[in-house]
C-alpha cells in the first residue's frame, strides 16, 4: 500500500512537471535567466554590438543614474502620472461598478460600453485620441468652446476670452491629457469591482438596515470593507501598470513637449534602442523593478490595516 | 390607518421610480461620454480634408465620403499589415491557450512535489516589469538570428502564456467536480486524456475568455514589433498605423482615422460577440478570490 501511494505520488510529480513544462522552460529560460543577465549587464558598459566595447564599470551605472537630471525628470513625470491616474481611475471604476450593480433593466449594454475601451484599443485608439486632443480642430476644445459660448450667453462675457488648453502640445496639459485618456480605459478594474460588489452578502445590508444605517453609512461600513480585497488588487495592478506607460507617450508626444511626457520606460527605451547604452538601460530597468517592488510592498504592508478577508480573525 | 399605509407605499414607489430614472439618465450620459471619442473619429473618417480642418466642426459629415476608406487603404499596404497581424496574433494566441491551460491544469489538479513553490514563482512574475527582460530578450533573440522574423513575437507565447491566463485556467479547473476526475482516473485514463476529454470541454467560457483577451493583447502589441521588425513589409497593423501617422507629417487626418477605424473593427466585432463570456468568467474568478 505504502509503495503504491509513493509511486502514485511519484507519477503525479512527473505528470505535474510535464504539464507545467512549457511554462517552466519559459520561466527559467525567458524570465529567470534573462533577469540574471540583465542584472549583470547593469554593471557593464556596452553598446550591445561589438564584444570589444564591453567594460566593467561596477556600480557606475547606478551612480550615474542618481546624478542624471533627465532620469529625475522621467521619475517625476511617471510619479505625477501614476499618483493621479491610479486613484482617479479607481474612483471612476468604483463609481461605474456601483452604478452597474443597481438592479436596472438593460444594464448589460452599459456594462459593455464601459468595459469596451479597456479591451479594444491600442494604436488605433491612440490615433483617435490625438485627434480628440487637437487644440484647433479637436473634439475637446470644440466642446469647451461651446461651453464658453453658453456661459457668455448666460451673461458671463469673460468666458469667451479664456484661453483653451493646448492639451498634448502644452507642457502643463500634456500629462493631464494622458491621465484623462487613461481614465477612459478603466473598464477592467470596473469589472473586478463589480464582481466584488455582487458577492457582498445581502444579509449584511439587512442587518445594517435593522440598525438604522443610511445609504452612505452602509457604503462606508459594509460595502467598502467587503470589497477591500478587490480595491487592493486593483491598486497593486494599477500602480504596476501605470509605471510602465509607454506607447501613448511614444506615439502622441514622443516625450515632449519639453520632455514633459518623458516617462520612465520611454527614457529606458531611448537609452537602449536609440543610444545603444545597454548597460545603463539595464541598470535603469532594475531601478524601475525596485521602485515597483517598493510601492507594491508599501501597498501590501498597508493592506494588512485596511483589507478585510472573509473568515479572518481580527 | 390603512389609508396612510397605501399613501406611503405609493410615495415610496414614486420615489423609487424617480431614483431609477435618475440612474438611467446618469448611465446614458456616461455611456455617451465613453462613446463620444469613437464617434468623433468615425465622423472625421467620412469628411473631406477641408472639412476636417474646419472650425467649428460638423458632427455629421454629409454626404459621407466613403472614398476616404478606399483611398486610405490604397495609400499603404493596409491589407498586408492586417494579414501580418493576423498571422502573429493567431500563432501567439494558440500558443498561449495551449501552454497556459496545461500549466493551469498542473497547478489546479495535480499534486506534484514543488507545486506550491512554482505557483508562488508564477504569481511573482506578475510583479516583474517586462522592461527588465527587454534587453536580455533582445540579445538572446538577436544571437539566435530571430531579429526581423516573427519568432520573438510568437515563441514566448508558447512558453507559458502569461501568469494571468494560467491563473484564470487554474481558478476554473479547481471548480471542476473532483468525482469526474477521480472516476476517470479509476477507469485508468491518463492525465492528458482527462485534461483533453473531460476538463477542457467543460472550460469553454475560460478558453474563450483567455483566447479573446490574448488575441486582443497580441493584436494591440506595439513595443515588441517596434523593437524586432524593421522591414515595413513585415509590419503588423500597430506599426502600420504609425506609418499612416507619419505620412506627409500626419496632415491626412481623414485617412488616418479611416485606417484606424478599419483596424479597430475586428476587435470591436470580437469584443461584442464574446463579451458575454468574458464578463461572466471574470466575474466568476473574482468571486473565488
Amino acid at each position: 500500500m505504502k509503495s503504491l501511494i509513493r509511486s502514485r505520488r511519484g507519477r503525479e510529480t512527473l505528470n505535474g512537471y510535464l504539464f507545467a513544462a512549457p511554462w517552466l522552460i519559459g520561466f527559467v529560460g525567458l524570465t529567470l535567466g534573462p533577469m540574471l543577465v540583465s542584472l549583470a549587464l547593469g554593471f557593464l558598459h556596452w553598446d550591445g554590438i561589438s564584444m570589444d566595447t564591453i567594460a566593467w564599470v561596477g556600480g557606475g551605472n547606478y551612480i550615474r543614474a542618481f546624478a542624471d537630471p533627465d532620469l529625475g525628470l522621467a521619475l517625476w513625470n511617471t510619479a505625477y502620472y501614476s499618483f493621479i491616474s491610479v486613484p482617479l481611475g479607481l474612483g471612476i471604476a468604483l463609481g461605474l461598478a456601483l452604478l452597474l450593480n443597481q438592479p436596472l433593466r438593460g444594464i448589460a449594454i452599459f456594462r459593455t460600453i464601459f468595459y469596451m475601451p479597456a479591451v479594444v484599443g491600442g494604436v488605433a485608439t491612440i490615433m483617435m485620441w490625438i485627434w480628440v486632443f487637437n487644440p484647433d480642430y479637436g473634439l475637446l476644445n470644440s466642446l469647451l468652446l461651446e461651453i464658453c459660448r453658453i456661459l457668455a450667453w448666460c451673461g458671463w462675457e469673460r468666458a469667451l476670452q479664456w484661453e483653451l488648453p493646448r492639451w498634448i502640445f502644452s507642457d502643463t496639459w500634456s500629462k493631464p491629457s494622458l491621465i484623462l485618456m487613461s481614465t477612459w480605459e478603466t473598464g477592467a478594474s470596473m469589472l473586478i469591482f463589480l464582481a466584488a460588489l455582487q458577492n457582498v452578502p445581502e444579509a449584511l445590508y439587512e442587518a445594517a438596515d435593522l440598525d438604522g444605517a443610511g445609504r452612505w453609512r452602509k457604503f462606508l461600513h459594509v460595502t467598502i470593507p467587503q470589497i477591500s480585497p478587490a480595491l487592493f488588487f486593483n491598486l497593486v495592478m494599477g500602480v504596476i501598470g501605470s509605471f510602465q506607460v509607454f506607447s501613448q507617450a511614444f506615439l502622441m508626444t514622443d516625450g515632449g513637449p519639453n520632455k514633459s511626457t518623458l516617462f520612465y520606460v520611454l527614457y529606458l527605451y531611448n537609452k537602449a534602442f536609440a543610444d545603444f547604452e545597454i548597460g545603463y538601460a539595464s541598470a535603469l530597468a532594475w531601478i524601475l523593478f525596485v521602485i515597483i517592488l517598493f510601492f507594491s510592498a508599501l501597498v501590501f504592508r498597508s493592506g494588512k490595516l485596511w483589507v478585510y478577508y472573509e473568515g479572518e480573525d481580527r | 390607518m390603512r389609508d396612510r399605509a397605501t399613501k406611503s407605499s405609493r410615495y415610496y414607489r414614486l420615489r423609487r421610480r424617480a431614483f431609477r430614472g435618475i440612474l438611467y439618465l446618469l448611465a446614458s450620459g456616461l455611456a455617451a461620454v465613453f462613446l463620444l471619442p469613437l464617434l468623433w473619429a468615425l465622423s472625421a473618417s467620412f469628411k473631406p480634408l477641408i472639412e476636417v480642418y474646419q472650425f467649428p466642426p460638423s458632427f455629421l459629415p454629409w454626404p459621407p465620403h466613403w472614398e476616404n476608406y478606399s483611398e486610405a487603404l490604397a495609400k499603404l499596404p493596409f491589407f498586408r499589415f492586417m494579414g501580418n497581424t493576423m498571422v502573429i496574433t493567431l500563432a501567439s494566441t494558440v500558443g498561449q491557450l495551449c501552454s497556459a491551460s496545461l500549466a493551469g491544469y498542473a497547478f489546479a489538479r495535480l499534486n506534484w512535489r514543488g507545486r506550491d513553490f512554482w505557483f508562488v514563482c508564477m504569481l511573482a512574475t506578475m510583479m516583474l516589469p517586462g522592461q527588465v527582460l527587454l534587453i536580455p530578450h533582445y540579445l538572446i533573440f538577436k544571437n539566435l538570428g530571430w531579429v526581423n522574423t516573427y519568432k520573438p513575437l510568437i515563441v514566448p507565447a508558447w512558453l507559458g502564456g502569461g501568469a494571468f491566463s494560467i491563473f484564470l485556467f487554474r481558478q476554473f479547473f479547481k471548480g471542476v467536480p473532483a468525482e469526474l476526475i477521480d472516476a476517470a482516473r479509476m477507469d485508468g485514463a491518463g492525465e492528458l486524456r482527462i485534461y483533453g476529454h473531460i476538463v477542457l470541454p467543460l472550460a469553454k467560457a475560460v478558453l474563450i475568455t483567455v483566447g479573446v483577451l490574448s488575441f486582443m493583447g497580441n493584436w494591440k502589441e506595439f513595443m515588441m514589433p517596434l523593437i524586432y521588425l524593421s522591414d515595413y513589409q513585415q509590419y503588423p497593423i500597430s506599426l502600420g498605423l504609425r506609418m499612416y501617422q507619419q505620412v506627409e507629417g500626419g496632415a491626412f487626418v481623414h485617412y488616418l482615422m479611416a485606417a484606424s477605424m478599419v483596424a479597430l473593427l475586428p476587435l470591436l466585432l470580437l469584443f461584442f460577440f464574446s463579451q458575454r463570456y468574458i464578463t461572466r468568467s471574470l466575474l466568476l474568478t473574482g468571486s473565488k478570490g
